[in-house]
Protein backbone atom coordinates (compact mmCIF):
# COMPACT_ATOMS: atom_id res chain seq x y z
CA UNK A 1 0.00 0.00 0.00
CA UNK A 2 1.30 3.19 -0.70
CA UNK A 3 0.68 6.94 0.60
CA UNK A 4 1.23 10.33 0.16
CA UNK A 5 3.92 10.98 -3.05
CA UNK A 6 7.79 11.78 -2.07
CA UNK A 7 7.50 15.41 -1.34
CA UNK A 8 10.14 17.79 -0.52
CA UNK A 9 9.08 17.61 3.32
CA UNK A 10 9.34 14.16 3.24
CA UNK A 11 11.88 13.22 6.14
CA UNK A 12 12.07 9.70 5.67
CA UNK A 13 10.72 7.25 2.49
CA UNK A 14 10.29 3.45 2.45
CA UNK A 15 9.98 2.13 -1.03
CA UNK A 16 9.39 -1.97 -1.53
CA UNK A 17 10.89 -2.83 2.00
CA UNK A 18 10.63 -6.54 2.01
CA UNK A 19 12.29 -8.71 5.20
CA UNK A 20 12.68 -12.41 5.62
CA UNK A 21 14.26 -13.38 8.48
CA UNK A 22 16.73 -17.02 8.49
CA UNK A 23 14.15 -19.01 8.99
CA UNK A 24 11.65 -17.99 6.34
CA UNK A 25 9.55 -16.05 8.01
CA UNK A 26 8.36 -12.90 6.03
CA UNK A 27 8.45 -10.05 8.66
CA UNK A 28 7.92 -7.07 6.44
CA UNK A 29 6.43 -7.06 3.06
CA UNK A 30 6.53 -4.60 0.47
CA UNK A 31 6.09 -2.05 2.80
CA UNK A 32 5.64 1.79 1.42
CA UNK A 33 6.01 4.52 3.28
CA UNK A 34 6.91 8.52 3.37
CA UNK A 35 6.47 10.10 6.13
CA UNK A 36 6.78 14.10 6.61
CA UNK A 37 9.26 16.33 8.58
CA UNK A 38 7.25 17.56 12.29
CA UNK A 39 4.54 15.11 11.96
CA UNK A 40 4.02 12.33 14.66
CA UNK A 41 3.16 8.54 12.90
CA UNK A 42 1.52 6.01 14.72
CA UNK A 43 2.21 2.56 14.12
CA UNK A 44 -0.52 0.21 15.21
CA UNK A 45 -0.70 -3.49 14.46
CA UNK A 46 -0.89 -6.45 16.95
CA UNK A 47 1.78 -8.89 18.46
CA UNK A 48 4.26 -10.05 15.51
CA UNK A 49 2.95 -7.59 13.10
CA UNK A 50 6.70 -6.46 11.86
CA UNK A 51 6.08 -2.68 13.39
CA UNK A 52 9.72 -3.47 15.34
CA UNK A 53 11.12 -4.86 12.19
CA UNK A 54 10.31 -1.97 10.50
CA UNK A 55 11.66 0.43 13.15
CA UNK A 56 14.74 -1.72 13.60
CA UNK A 57 15.46 -2.15 10.10
CA UNK A 58 14.83 2.05 9.34
CA UNK A 59 17.22 2.60 12.25
CA UNK A 60 20.39 -0.03 10.94
CA UNK A 61 19.79 -2.90 13.54
CA UNK A 62 17.86 -5.56 10.95
CA UNK A 63 18.89 -5.88 7.41
CA UNK A 64 16.31 -5.53 5.03
CA UNK A 65 16.36 -8.39 2.21
CA UNK A 66 14.79 -5.83 -0.71
CA UNK A 67 13.87 -2.28 -0.82
CA UNK A 68 15.36 0.92 -0.07
CA UNK A 69 15.31 3.44 2.99
CA UNK A 70 16.21 7.34 2.29
CA UNK A 71 16.36 9.19 5.81
CA UNK A 72 16.26 13.49 4.42
CA UNK A 73 17.02 11.18 0.57
CA UNK A 74 20.52 9.93 1.91
CA UNK A 75 19.94 6.12 1.66
CA UNK A 76 20.68 4.00 5.31
CA UNK A 77 22.79 1.57 4.07
CA UNK A 78 25.14 4.27 1.25
CA UNK A 79 25.12 6.89 3.78
CA UNK A 80 24.75 5.40 7.64
CA UNK A 81 26.93 8.18 8.83
CA UNK A 82 24.43 10.97 8.16
CA UNK A 83 21.10 8.91 8.40
CA UNK A 84 22.01 7.38 11.36
CA UNK A 85 22.82 10.60 13.31
CA UNK A 86 19.58 11.96 12.30
CA UNK A 87 17.92 9.01 14.17
CA UNK A 88 16.71 8.25 17.79
CA UNK A 89 15.95 5.02 19.24
CA UNK A 90 13.65 4.13 22.49
CA UNK A 91 13.38 0.56 22.16
CA UNK A 92 10.31 -1.27 23.33
CA UNK A 93 12.60 -3.59 26.33
CA UNK A 94 14.07 -1.16 29.44
CA UNK A 95 17.67 -1.92 27.85
CA UNK A 96 19.85 0.16 30.21
CA UNK A 97 23.48 -0.38 31.61
CA UNK A 98 22.51 -1.50 35.53
CA UNK A 99 25.70 -0.29 37.13
CA UNK A 100 25.98 2.94 35.34
CA UNK A 101 24.86 6.45 36.00
CA UNK A 102 22.47 8.50 34.41
CA UNK A 103 24.40 10.77 33.16
CA UNK A 104 27.49 8.55 32.33
CA UNK A 105 25.00 6.86 30.24
CA UNK A 106 23.14 9.90 28.32
CA UNK A 107 26.58 10.98 27.56
CA UNK A 108 27.99 7.92 26.26
CA UNK A 109 24.54 8.22 23.64
CA UNK A 110 26.24 11.59 22.76
CA UNK A 111 29.39 10.47 21.66
CA UNK A 112 27.86 7.06 19.85
CA UNK A 113 25.95 9.64 17.84
CA UNK A 114 28.54 11.60 16.49
CA UNK A 115 28.47 14.51 18.84
CA UNK A 116 30.96 16.44 20.79
CA UNK A 117 30.57 16.27 24.62
CA UNK A 118 27.66 18.98 26.01
CA UNK A 119 26.88 18.60 29.36
CA UNK A 120 24.46 21.51 28.97
CA UNK A 121 22.69 19.82 26.27
CA UNK A 122 22.44 16.92 28.46
CA UNK A 123 21.23 18.72 31.51
CA UNK A 124 18.69 20.52 29.68
CA UNK A 125 17.63 17.00 28.19
CA UNK A 126 17.28 15.39 31.91
CA UNK A 127 15.62 18.76 32.77
CA UNK A 128 12.92 18.05 30.35
CA UNK A 129 12.51 14.82 31.05
CA UNK A 130 12.47 15.44 35.05
CA UNK A 131 15.52 13.09 35.57
CA UNK A 132 18.43 15.73 36.61
CA UNK A 133 17.67 14.94 40.14
CA UNK A 134 18.81 11.58 39.27
CA UNK A 135 21.53 12.45 37.48
CA UNK A 136 24.47 10.63 39.51
CA UNK A 137 22.05 7.66 40.62
CA UNK A 138 23.09 4.15 39.36
CA UNK A 139 20.12 3.05 36.35
CA UNK A 140 19.53 0.09 38.53
CA UNK A 141 18.12 1.96 41.33
CA UNK A 142 15.48 3.86 39.52
CA UNK A 143 11.88 2.98 38.56
CA UNK A 144 10.19 1.18 35.29
CA UNK A 145 9.17 4.50 34.66
CA UNK A 146 12.25 6.32 35.07
CA UNK A 147 14.33 3.81 33.19
CA UNK A 148 12.21 4.43 30.25
CA UNK A 149 12.80 8.32 30.78
CA UNK A 150 16.24 7.47 31.01
CA UNK A 151 15.66 5.70 27.46
CA UNK A 152 14.10 8.69 25.96
CA UNK A 153 17.10 11.14 26.77
CA UNK A 154 19.39 9.11 25.44
CA UNK A 155 17.76 9.09 21.96
CA UNK A 156 17.52 12.82 22.20
CA UNK A 157 21.01 13.19 23.92
CA UNK A 158 22.25 13.71 20.26
CA UNK A 159 19.40 15.77 18.83
CA UNK A 160 17.97 13.71 16.48
CA UNK A 161 15.62 15.04 13.81
CA UNK A 162 13.63 11.67 13.85
CA UNK A 163 12.52 10.05 17.13
CA UNK A 164 11.25 6.22 16.76
CA UNK A 165 9.16 5.50 19.94
CA UNK A 166 8.54 1.83 19.99
CA UNK A 167 5.89 0.88 22.57
CA UNK A 168 6.81 3.90 24.73
CA UNK A 169 4.11 3.66 27.19
CA UNK A 170 3.76 -0.30 27.65
CA UNK A 171 3.49 -1.25 30.95
CA UNK A 172 3.60 2.19 32.46
CA UNK A 173 0.31 3.67 34.85
CA UNK A 174 -1.55 5.48 33.53
CA UNK A 175 -0.28 9.32 35.22
CA UNK A 176 3.30 8.81 33.43
CA UNK A 177 1.75 7.46 30.07
CA UNK A 178 -0.10 10.90 30.47
CA UNK A 179 3.38 12.66 30.80
CA UNK A 180 5.09 10.50 27.73
CA UNK A 181 1.86 12.08 25.75
CA UNK A 182 3.02 15.24 26.87
CA UNK A 183 6.50 15.09 26.30
CA UNK A 184 6.26 13.40 22.82
CA UNK A 185 3.90 16.61 21.84
CA UNK A 186 6.71 19.14 23.49
CA UNK A 187 9.26 17.15 20.59
CA UNK A 188 6.99 17.72 18.05
CA UNK A 189 6.39 21.58 19.04
CA UNK A 190 10.44 21.88 18.71
CA UNK A 191 10.05 20.25 15.00
CA UNK A 192 11.30 16.52 15.70
CA UNK A 193 9.42 13.83 13.41
CA UNK A 194 8.10 11.15 15.93
CA UNK A 195 7.19 7.64 14.95
CA UNK A 196 5.68 5.50 17.40
CA UNK A 197 4.48 1.76 17.70
CA UNK A 198 1.97 1.49 20.67
CA UNK A 199 -0.85 -1.36 21.53
CA UNK A 200 -2.98 1.30 22.96
CA UNK A 201 -5.08 2.56 20.20
CA UNK A 202 -6.19 5.80 22.63
CA UNK A 203 -2.41 6.72 22.70
CA UNK A 204 -2.52 6.78 19.06
CA UNK A 205 -5.97 8.37 18.87
CA UNK A 206 -4.70 11.27 21.72
CA UNK A 207 -1.59 12.08 20.18
CA UNK A 208 -0.69 10.93 16.25
CA UNK A 209 -1.38 13.07 13.07
CA UNK A 210 -1.41 9.74 11.10
CA UNK A 211 -1.81 6.45 11.84
CA UNK A 212 -0.76 3.13 10.05
CA UNK A 213 -1.84 -0.48 10.60
CA UNK A 214 0.47 -2.63 10.30
CA UNK A 215 -1.00 -6.83 9.92
CA UNK A 216 1.17 -9.87 8.64
CA UNK A 217 4.18 -7.50 7.88
CA UNK A 218 1.95 -5.45 4.87
CA UNK A 219 0.73 -1.36 5.70
CA UNK A 220 -2.49 -1.86 5.53
CA UNK A 221 -3.82 1.63 5.62
CA UNK A 222 -1.83 4.71 6.90
CA UNK A 223 -4.26 7.68 6.71
CA UNK A 224 -4.58 10.93 8.59
CA UNK A 225 -6.01 10.16 12.48
CA UNK A 226 -9.35 12.34 11.34
CA UNK A 227 -9.82 11.16 7.97
CA UNK A 228 -9.37 7.61 8.81
CA UNK A 229 -12.06 7.93 11.48
CA UNK A 230 -14.10 9.53 9.34
CA UNK A 231 -13.35 7.22 6.25
CA UNK A 232 -14.01 4.04 8.44
CA UNK A 233 -16.13 5.34 11.59
CA UNK A 234 -19.07 4.74 12.07
CA UNK A 235 -22.08 6.05 14.59
CA UNK A 236 -25.22 4.57 15.74
CA UNK A 237 -28.14 6.37 16.68
CA UNK A 238 -29.82 4.29 19.47
CA UNK A 239 -33.91 4.99 19.79
CA UNK A 240 -35.79 4.07 23.45
CA UNK A 241 -38.89 3.17 22.51
CA UNK A 242 -42.43 4.10 24.57
CA UNK A 243 -44.04 0.71 23.11
CA UNK A 244 -42.44 -2.60 22.31
CA UNK A 245 -42.63 -3.36 18.01
CA UNK A 246 -42.80 -6.98 17.10
CA UNK A 247 -41.40 -6.07 13.76
CA UNK A 248 -39.78 -2.73 12.03
CA UNK A 249 -42.81 -0.82 10.21
CA UNK A 250 -42.46 -1.21 6.17
CA UNK A 251 -42.50 2.55 5.45
CA UNK A 252 -39.34 3.02 7.50
CA UNK A 253 -37.76 0.24 5.17
CA UNK A 254 -35.41 2.41 3.50
CA UNK A 255 -33.21 2.91 6.70
CA UNK A 256 -30.99 0.45 7.95
CA UNK A 257 -33.15 0.10 10.96
CA UNK A 258 -32.55 -2.90 13.45
CA UNK A 259 -34.81 -4.10 16.01
CA UNK A 260 -33.27 -4.68 19.26
CA UNK A 261 -34.61 -8.55 20.48
CA UNK A 262 -36.32 -6.65 23.29
CA UNK A 263 -38.17 -4.78 20.68
CA UNK A 264 -38.20 -1.55 22.68
CA UNK A 265 -34.99 -0.18 21.03
CA UNK A 266 -34.38 0.32 17.15
CA UNK A 267 -30.69 1.09 16.01
CA UNK A 268 -29.97 3.12 13.34
CA UNK A 269 -26.20 2.88 12.00
CA UNK A 270 -24.40 5.26 9.82
CA UNK A 271 -21.76 6.10 8.46
CA UNK A 272 -20.09 9.23 9.60
CA UNK A 273 -18.92 10.18 6.10
CA UNK A 274 -22.85 10.53 5.60
CA UNK A 275 -24.64 13.87 6.42
CA UNK A 276 -26.21 13.54 9.74
CA UNK A 277 -29.48 15.26 8.23
CA UNK A 278 -30.84 11.48 7.65
CA UNK A 279 -31.53 11.65 10.97
CA UNK A 280 -34.07 14.27 10.62
CA UNK A 281 -36.02 12.32 8.05
CA UNK A 282 -36.02 9.58 10.36
CA UNK A 283 -37.39 10.94 12.93
CA UNK A 284 -40.03 12.53 10.85
CA UNK A 285 -41.25 9.26 9.47
CA UNK A 286 -41.10 7.61 13.17
CA UNK A 287 -43.72 10.33 13.90
CA UNK A 288 -45.49 9.52 10.64
CA UNK A 289 -45.52 5.91 11.37
CA UNK A 290 -46.56 6.14 14.70
CA UNK A 291 -43.29 4.96 16.48
CA UNK A 292 -43.02 7.14 20.01
CA UNK A 293 -39.56 7.62 21.44
CA UNK A 294 -38.57 7.64 24.90
CA UNK A 295 -35.40 8.49 24.51
CA UNK A 296 -32.38 8.67 21.98
CA UNK A 297 -28.78 8.55 22.31
CA UNK A 298 -25.59 7.87 19.88
CA UNK A 299 -22.36 6.08 20.02
CA UNK A 300 -19.67 6.61 17.59
CA UNK A 301 -16.88 3.87 16.60
CA UNK A 302 -13.36 4.46 18.28
CA UNK A 303 -10.12 4.11 16.59
CA UNK A 304 -10.00 0.64 18.14
CA UNK A 305 -12.96 -0.30 16.22
CA UNK A 306 -11.71 0.84 13.38
CA UNK A 307 -8.29 -0.80 14.16
CA UNK A 308 -9.47 -4.53 15.13
CA UNK A 309 -11.84 -4.26 11.83
CA UNK A 310 -8.80 -3.52 9.84
CA UNK A 311 -6.88 -5.83 11.30
CA UNK A 312 -9.55 -8.64 10.71
CA UNK A 313 -10.95 -7.61 7.25
CA UNK A 314 -8.43 -5.55 5.68
CA UNK A 315 -9.00 -2.60 3.10
CA UNK A 316 -9.88 -3.55 -0.22
CA UNK B 1 31.58 14.89 6.38
CA UNK B 2 33.86 13.25 9.13
CA UNK B 3 36.18 10.60 8.13
CA UNK B 4 36.05 9.30 11.23
CA UNK B 5 33.39 9.10 14.30
CA UNK B 6 36.14 10.26 16.68
CA UNK B 7 33.38 11.31 19.77
CA UNK B 8 31.91 7.85 19.42
CA UNK B 9 35.39 5.99 19.64
CA UNK B 10 36.19 8.81 22.78
CA UNK B 11 32.92 7.24 24.22
CA UNK B 12 32.94 3.62 24.36
CA UNK B 13 36.37 4.25 25.44
CA UNK B 14 35.75 5.97 28.20
CA UNK B 15 32.66 3.91 29.14
CA UNK B 16 34.55 1.19 28.87
CA UNK B 17 37.43 2.39 30.91
CA UNK B 18 34.78 3.90 33.49
CA UNK B 19 33.59 -0.18 34.21
CA UNK B 20 37.36 -0.72 35.25
CA UNK B 21 36.80 2.55 38.14
CA UNK B 22 34.00 0.60 39.20
CA UNK B 23 35.84 -3.14 40.17
CA UNK B 24 39.02 -1.13 40.90
CA UNK B 25 39.65 -4.01 43.79
CA UNK B 26 39.08 -6.78 41.04
CA UNK B 27 40.45 -5.13 38.42
CA UNK B 28 44.13 -4.07 40.46
CA UNK B 29 44.03 -5.32 43.90
CA UNK B 30 43.43 -8.77 42.89
CA UNK B 31 46.27 -8.85 39.88
CA UNK B 32 48.69 -7.71 42.91
CA UNK B 33 47.58 -10.15 45.18
CA UNK B 34 48.16 -13.06 42.53
CA UNK B 35 50.85 -11.80 41.66
CA UNK B 36 52.67 -11.36 45.04
CA UNK B 37 51.46 -14.97 45.32
CA UNK B 38 53.24 -15.98 42.47
CA UNK B 39 56.49 -14.71 43.61
CA UNK B 40 56.00 -15.93 47.27
CA UNK B 41 55.52 -19.83 46.29
CA UNK B 42 57.56 -20.08 42.99
CA UNK B 43 60.02 -17.38 43.34
CA UNK B 44 60.79 -17.95 47.46
CA UNK B 45 59.55 -21.29 48.19
CA UNK B 46 60.06 -23.32 44.79
CA UNK B 47 62.80 -20.94 43.32
CA UNK B 48 64.95 -21.60 46.28
CA UNK B 49 65.39 -25.28 45.44
CA UNK B 50 65.60 -24.68 41.57
CA UNK B 51 69.23 -23.49 40.26
CA UNK B 52 69.34 -20.59 37.63
CA UNK B 53 67.40 -21.10 34.27
CA UNK B 54 69.98 -20.04 31.55
CA UNK B 55 71.55 -18.08 33.47
CA UNK B 56 68.62 -16.05 35.10
CA UNK B 57 67.48 -16.68 38.85
CA UNK B 58 64.06 -18.14 38.98
CA UNK B 59 62.18 -16.02 39.91
CA UNK B 60 63.20 -13.70 37.60
CA UNK B 61 63.09 -15.97 34.62
CA UNK B 62 58.94 -16.15 35.55
CA UNK B 63 58.48 -12.54 35.57
CA UNK B 64 57.34 -12.24 31.48
CA UNK B 65 55.18 -15.83 31.74
CA UNK B 66 53.71 -14.21 34.42
CA UNK B 67 53.09 -11.22 32.90
CA UNK B 68 51.90 -13.19 29.68
CA UNK B 69 49.36 -15.23 31.70
CA UNK B 70 47.41 -11.98 32.99
CA UNK B 71 47.96 -10.03 29.53
CA UNK B 72 45.94 -12.91 27.73
CA UNK B 73 43.74 -13.72 30.41
CA UNK B 74 42.75 -10.28 30.75
CA UNK B 75 42.70 -9.61 27.47
CA UNK B 76 40.00 -11.80 26.49
CA UNK B 77 38.08 -11.47 29.49
CA UNK B 78 38.10 -7.29 29.24
CA UNK B 79 37.21 -7.37 25.78
CA UNK B 80 34.59 -10.31 25.78
CA UNK B 81 33.14 -8.82 28.68
CA UNK B 82 32.74 -5.79 27.15
CA UNK B 83 30.96 -6.69 24.02
CA UNK B 84 29.04 -9.69 25.55
CA UNK B 85 27.45 -7.89 27.95
CA UNK B 86 25.54 -5.47 25.33
CA UNK B 87 24.41 -8.34 23.99
CA UNK B 88 22.88 -9.83 27.06
CA UNK B 89 21.15 -6.98 28.67
CA UNK B 90 20.24 -5.57 25.15
CA UNK B 91 22.26 -2.32 24.94
CA UNK B 92 23.52 -3.39 21.87
CA UNK B 93 20.92 -1.83 20.26
CA UNK B 94 22.25 1.67 20.52
CA UNK B 95 25.81 0.55 19.18
CA UNK B 96 23.98 -1.21 15.55
CA UNK B 97 22.13 1.69 15.03
CA UNK B 98 24.93 4.48 15.74
CA UNK B 99 26.84 6.05 13.01
CA UNK B 100 30.19 3.65 13.49
CA UNK B 101 31.73 2.01 11.15
CA UNK B 102 33.60 -1.42 12.52
CA UNK B 103 37.02 0.40 13.18
CA UNK B 104 35.35 2.78 15.06
CA UNK B 105 34.20 0.32 17.21
CA UNK B 106 37.42 -1.69 17.78
CA UNK B 107 38.99 1.31 18.56
CA UNK B 108 36.50 2.11 21.19
CA UNK B 109 36.09 -1.45 23.23
CA UNK B 110 39.79 -3.39 22.09
CA UNK B 111 41.31 -0.32 23.02
CA UNK B 112 40.24 -0.03 26.14
CA UNK B 113 40.60 -3.87 26.97
CA UNK B 114 43.92 -3.47 25.58
CA UNK B 115 44.98 -0.48 27.90
CA UNK B 116 43.19 -2.31 31.01
CA UNK B 117 45.59 -5.22 30.01
CA UNK B 118 48.39 -3.10 29.12
CA UNK B 119 47.72 -1.32 32.76
CA UNK B 120 47.69 -4.53 34.47
CA UNK B 121 50.79 -5.84 32.53
CA UNK B 122 52.82 -2.10 34.46
CA UNK B 123 51.55 -3.18 37.66
CA UNK B 124 52.42 -6.90 37.65
CA UNK B 125 56.22 -5.64 36.73
CA UNK B 126 56.09 -3.39 38.90
CA UNK B 127 55.09 -5.62 42.20
CA UNK B 128 57.71 -8.11 40.88
CA UNK B 129 60.07 -5.23 41.24
CA UNK B 130 59.57 -5.44 44.63
CA UNK B 131 60.05 -9.12 44.78
CA UNK B 132 62.92 -9.49 42.83
CA UNK B 133 66.11 -7.30 41.01
CA UNK B 134 64.53 -7.03 37.73
CA UNK B 135 66.55 -6.33 34.08
CA UNK B 136 65.11 -5.18 31.33
CA UNK B 137 67.59 -5.58 28.43
CA UNK B 138 65.14 -3.95 25.38
CA UNK B 139 62.55 -1.84 27.13
CA UNK B 140 60.98 -0.98 23.80
CA UNK B 141 60.71 -4.48 22.14
CA UNK B 142 58.91 -5.49 25.98
CA UNK B 143 56.70 -2.91 25.71
CA UNK B 144 55.91 -3.41 21.60
CA UNK B 145 55.37 -7.44 22.64
CA UNK B 146 53.54 -6.40 25.42
CA UNK B 147 51.02 -3.96 22.95
CA UNK B 148 50.61 -6.93 20.80
CA UNK B 149 49.62 -9.35 22.29
CA UNK B 150 47.05 -6.76 24.73
CA UNK B 151 45.48 -5.93 21.59
CA UNK B 152 45.49 -9.36 19.72
CA UNK B 153 43.38 -10.93 22.19
CA UNK B 154 41.32 -8.35 23.06
CA UNK B 155 40.45 -8.88 19.82
CA UNK B 156 40.52 -12.74 20.31
CA UNK B 157 37.96 -11.39 23.15
CA UNK B 158 35.79 -9.44 21.14
CA UNK B 159 35.46 -12.04 18.69
CA UNK B 160 34.60 -14.97 21.61
CA UNK B 161 32.55 -12.16 23.30
CA UNK B 162 30.07 -11.97 20.11
CA UNK B 163 30.32 -15.89 19.38
CA UNK B 164 29.23 -16.59 22.94
CA UNK B 165 25.34 -16.47 23.60
CA UNK B 166 25.75 -17.54 27.17
CA UNK B 167 28.12 -17.44 29.92
CA UNK B 168 29.40 -20.99 29.99
CA UNK B 169 30.82 -20.15 25.74
CA UNK B 170 32.36 -17.10 27.11
CA UNK B 171 34.30 -18.74 30.22
CA UNK B 172 35.55 -21.80 28.21
CA UNK B 173 37.48 -20.75 25.80
CA UNK B 174 39.90 -18.41 28.31
CA UNK B 175 40.08 -21.57 30.69
CA UNK B 176 40.06 -24.52 28.85
CA UNK B 177 42.18 -23.39 26.52
CA UNK B 178 44.34 -20.13 26.70
CA UNK B 179 45.08 -21.08 30.75
CA UNK B 180 46.47 -24.47 29.95
CA UNK B 181 48.55 -22.97 26.51
CA UNK B 182 49.96 -20.70 28.96
CA UNK B 183 51.29 -22.60 31.60
CA UNK B 184 52.38 -25.13 29.01
CA UNK B 185 53.98 -22.50 27.05
CA UNK B 186 56.87 -22.26 28.98
CA UNK B 187 55.65 -19.08 31.39
CA UNK B 188 57.67 -21.10 34.35
CA UNK B 189 60.04 -22.98 32.56
CA UNK B 190 62.22 -23.25 30.23
CA UNK B 191 61.12 -26.16 27.43
CA UNK B 192 64.53 -27.43 27.69
CA UNK B 193 63.73 -28.74 30.75
CA UNK B 194 61.15 -31.16 28.90
CA UNK B 195 62.27 -34.64 26.92
CA UNK B 196 63.37 -33.88 23.40
CA UNK B 197 59.34 -34.97 22.08
CA UNK B 198 57.50 -32.20 24.29
CA UNK B 199 60.20 -29.92 23.50
CA UNK B 200 59.02 -30.32 19.86
CA UNK B 201 55.07 -30.29 21.09
CA UNK B 202 55.37 -27.23 22.58
CA UNK B 203 56.96 -25.57 19.30
CA UNK B 204 53.28 -26.31 18.15
CA UNK B 205 51.95 -23.99 21.15
CA UNK B 206 51.49 -20.26 19.94
CA UNK B 207 51.92 -19.02 23.19
CA UNK B 208 55.75 -20.21 23.49
CA UNK B 209 56.09 -17.79 21.10
CA UNK B 210 54.91 -14.68 23.04
CA UNK B 211 56.23 -15.86 26.24
CA UNK B 212 59.44 -16.63 24.62
CA UNK B 213 59.60 -13.28 22.67
CA UNK B 214 58.64 -11.35 25.46
CA UNK B 215 61.10 -12.91 28.04
CA UNK B 216 64.04 -12.13 24.97
CA UNK B 217 63.04 -8.55 25.44
CA UNK B 218 63.84 -9.01 29.47
CA UNK B 219 67.38 -11.13 29.13
CA UNK B 220 67.70 -11.83 25.67
CA UNK B 221 67.16 -15.76 26.30
CA UNK B 222 64.51 -17.15 24.05
CA UNK B 223 63.27 -20.98 22.58
CA UNK B 224 62.77 -19.28 19.23
CA UNK B 225 64.05 -16.39 17.25
CA UNK B 226 62.62 -13.06 18.55
CA UNK B 227 61.75 -12.33 15.02
CA UNK B 228 59.60 -15.54 14.44
CA UNK B 229 57.61 -14.58 17.66
CA UNK B 230 56.86 -11.22 16.32
CA UNK B 231 55.81 -12.19 13.23
CA UNK B 232 53.73 -15.00 14.67
CA UNK B 233 51.94 -12.45 17.07
CA UNK B 234 51.71 -9.97 14.26
CA UNK B 235 49.61 -13.27 12.26
CA UNK B 236 47.40 -13.53 14.49
CA UNK B 237 46.29 -9.66 15.56
CA UNK B 238 45.89 -9.53 11.55
CA UNK B 239 43.62 -12.60 11.56
CA UNK B 240 41.88 -11.37 14.02
CA UNK B 241 40.92 -8.02 12.51
CA UNK B 242 40.04 -10.11 9.76
CA UNK B 243 37.42 -12.16 11.28
CA UNK B 244 36.21 -8.97 13.25
CA UNK B 245 35.48 -6.76 9.53
CA UNK B 246 34.10 -9.91 8.49
CA UNK B 247 31.69 -10.37 11.38
CA UNK B 248 30.33 -6.42 11.02
CA UNK B 249 30.05 -7.13 7.50
CA UNK B 250 27.90 -10.04 7.63
CA UNK B 251 26.74 -9.10 10.52
CA UNK B 252 27.31 -12.70 12.22
CA UNK B 253 25.69 -12.83 15.65
CA UNK B 254 24.96 -9.09 15.93
CA UNK B 255 22.39 -8.04 12.73
CA UNK B 256 19.29 -10.19 11.78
Amino acid sequence: MSNTPNTPSTILSVKNLDKTYRGGFQALKNINLDIQKGEILALLGPNGAGKTTLISTICGIVRSTAGTVTVAEFDIIKDFRKTRSMIGLVPQELTTDSFETVFNTVSLSRGLFGKAPNPAHIEKVLKSLSLWEKKDKMIMTLSGGMKRRVLIAKALSHEPEILFLDEPTAGVDVELRKDMWQIVRELKSTGVTIILTTHYIEEAEEIADRVGVINNGELIVIEEKTKLMAKLGKKQLILELTSSLDEIPSSLSEYALELAPSGLQLIYTFSTQVENSSISPLLDQLKKSGVEIKDLNTTQTSLEDIFVSLVHEPLK
Amino acid sequence: MQFINIYAVLAIYKFEMSRMKRTLVQSIVTPVITTSLYFIVFGAAIGSRIDQVEGVNYGAFIVPGLIMLNLLTNSISNASFGIYMPKFVGTVYELLSAPVSTLEVILGYVGAAASKSILLGMIILLTASFFIDLQIAHPVIMMLFIVLTAVSFSLFGFILGIWADNFEKLSVVPALVVTPLVFLGGSFYSTDMLPPVWQTVSLMNPVLYLVSGLRWSFYEISEVNVLVSLLSIGIFMIACLAVVFMIFKTGYKLRA
